[in-house]
């Protein structure tokens, strides 16, 4: 937990986080909740067997519109935003030029040449920037609306039950990664059916001056309010990468397990990504022995030789297995390999595994 | 926060309680408990081992971070709480009780007496 210095954003749901007893802590400049009076597990939990709602309005939306919004797009994105339907949403990563990233993200199509790009709040600044030299001679504009939106994320099995009462529309042909416009007691939302956390869940879009009321209505039916700990737990059990993580501005997509993003066309920075040897390896580690694995620590191998480094790990909630991702020296990321994770000078055994490390 | 009249404190949020036999029963504080969230594993010292005032004695993990604990005095390690390595998170639930970490004998009267009191211990909480 860091030192809460300097000025932080707040985003509107500020006050319900200090009154709800949240845990603040500084995040991306932001102050945001660790966790609730019920702990880290307890909401993780509470996710899995129910439903559970989080405030990620810190991170950031961007506009990108104009008669060359789609080509663009196509050229500025690893995946195809150009081949979604209207209403639909596409998990997508923005490329360097050195054949790293400058965020994963999400983009959906609003309209023909109209996408919205969700980023992660440490590179909302970044992407924006990015994509505005980027674009540069184009017909087509790049916005920053992060002022714009509120966004709360309502996750968990029973999510559709709950917000399907709650509409004045019927969720139940709302696909994974659709948009439909609704109102949430006489309140204009848009709901994606996405989500991080590996459950089914929904992402709900806002006016930041209604984000309040989003909430209040939320929780009095009965969702349990979570914070940053566990939906780090939670999208870590699900197999998702964080940025800053598993992802940064010197890896490359091709060596993990989301290769599939990157699409076989003409794209910023694709000479310096495409078809790399991949040195190292993202890949997935479980504990066999008591220790957890976190950001950092070495992997080695049985022979004592330092063959990797630790991305994320965290003692699963649910399954309470020790659990996290590693980069790997490709030669020992096969599925199965028998490595160590050095935890406090300690070699404790572990093994690569091929995640997610839960299934809903 | 609960911070009990009755023990001693050091600044590094150890507690400890002095029994009737002369040893004492050290932990960490409820404030320390909440700090760190939900516990998931403890390493206690060896019993029997022989501690300085200040050393790192025991790791307690939880699911955000790990964090280390130094023995408050000097002395012997004459009992860990075995009970632990099953229900770390019975330092959250009861931490100046079941949640007892190790006892040791002092080796040094006057390393006890330089202890905080719950008033000196809380004030220097508000500090950090």
């Amino acid at each position: 937990m860091r030192d809460i210095v300097g000025p932080m954003q707040r985003t509107p749901l500020h006050d319900k986080h200090v009154e709800l007893g949240g845990r603040m802590v500084e995040f991306a400049g932001f102050e945001m909740p660790l966790h609730y009076q019920g702990g880290i597990n307890h909401e993780h939990l509470a996710v899995r067997g129910g439903a559970g709602l989080f405030d990620v309005s810190h991170m950031g939306e961007i506009r990108v519109v104009g008669p060359e919004a789609t080509s663009f797009m196509q050229y500025a994105t690893l995946n195809d935003p150009g081949r979604l339907k209207v209403g639909r949403g596409q998990y997508n990563m923005l490329p360097n030029d050195r054949g790293g990233l400058v965020d994963d993200l999400y983009v959906y199509r609003e309209a023909d040449d109209d996408y919205l790009v969700v980023a992660n709040a440490a590179n909302t600044v970044a992407v924006f920037d990015h994509l505005k030299r980027l674009v540069d001679g184009r017909e087509a504009h790049v916005l920053n609306e992060s002022d714009r939106w509120s966004l709360l994320a309502l996750q968990g099995p029973n999510s559709a039950l709950i917000l399907g009462r709650l509409l004045s529309d019927d969720l139940t042909d709302l696909k994974r990664n659709a948009t439909l416009s609704a109102q949430l007691s006489g309140v204009p939302i848009k709901v994606s059916r996405t989500g991080y956390t590996g459950e089914d869940g929904f992402e709900i879009f806002c006016r930041p001056i209604d984000a309040a009321a989003v909430w209040d209505v939320l929780a009095a039916a009965g969702v349990t309010p979570c914070g940053l700990g566990s939906r780090d737990t939670l999208r870590l059990e699900a197999g998702f990468p964080l940025f800053g993580h598993e992802l940064d501005e010197s890896t490359n997509p091709l060596c993990t397990d989301f290769a599939w993003v990157v699409k076989d066309k003409p794209f910023h920075g694709r000479e310096a990504m495409w078809q790399p040897s991949c040195r190292r390896r993202l890949a997935g580690v479980r504990m066999t022995e008591r220790g957890i694995p976190r950001l950092g620590y070495k992997v080695v191998s049985e022979a004592g030789d330092t063959i990797g480094e630790v991305s994320s790990g965290t003692l699963s909630p649910l399954t309470r297995e020790c659990i996290g991702f590693a980069w790997v020296d490709a030669e020992h990321a096969a599925e199965g390999a028998a490595v160590c994770v050095e935890i406090r000078g300690r070699p404790v055994p572990a093994e690569i595994v091929k995640p997610p490390f839960y299934k809903s | 926060m609960n911070t009990p009249e009755e023990l001693r404190y050091a600044k590094s949020h150890e507690w400890t309680r002095i029994e009737g036999d002369g040893s004492v029963t050290i932990g960490i504080t409820d404030y320390a408990q909440d700090q760190l969230g939900d516990v998931v594993f403890v390493e206690l010292p060896a019993v029997g081992s022989n501690v300085e005032q200040g050393e790192q004695v025991a790791v307690i993990e939880s699911v955000k971070t790990a964090s280390d604990i130094y023995a408050p005095v000097a002395g012997e390690i004459t009992a860990i709480n075995n009970d632990l390595d099953a229900k770390p998170e019975t330092i959250n639930e009861s931490p100046y009780e079941a949640g007892w970490l190790f006892k040791l004998v002092p080796v040094n009267a006057a390393e006890l007496d330089a202890l905080l009191d719950a008033a000196s211990y809380l004030g220097s909480v508000a500090e950090e």
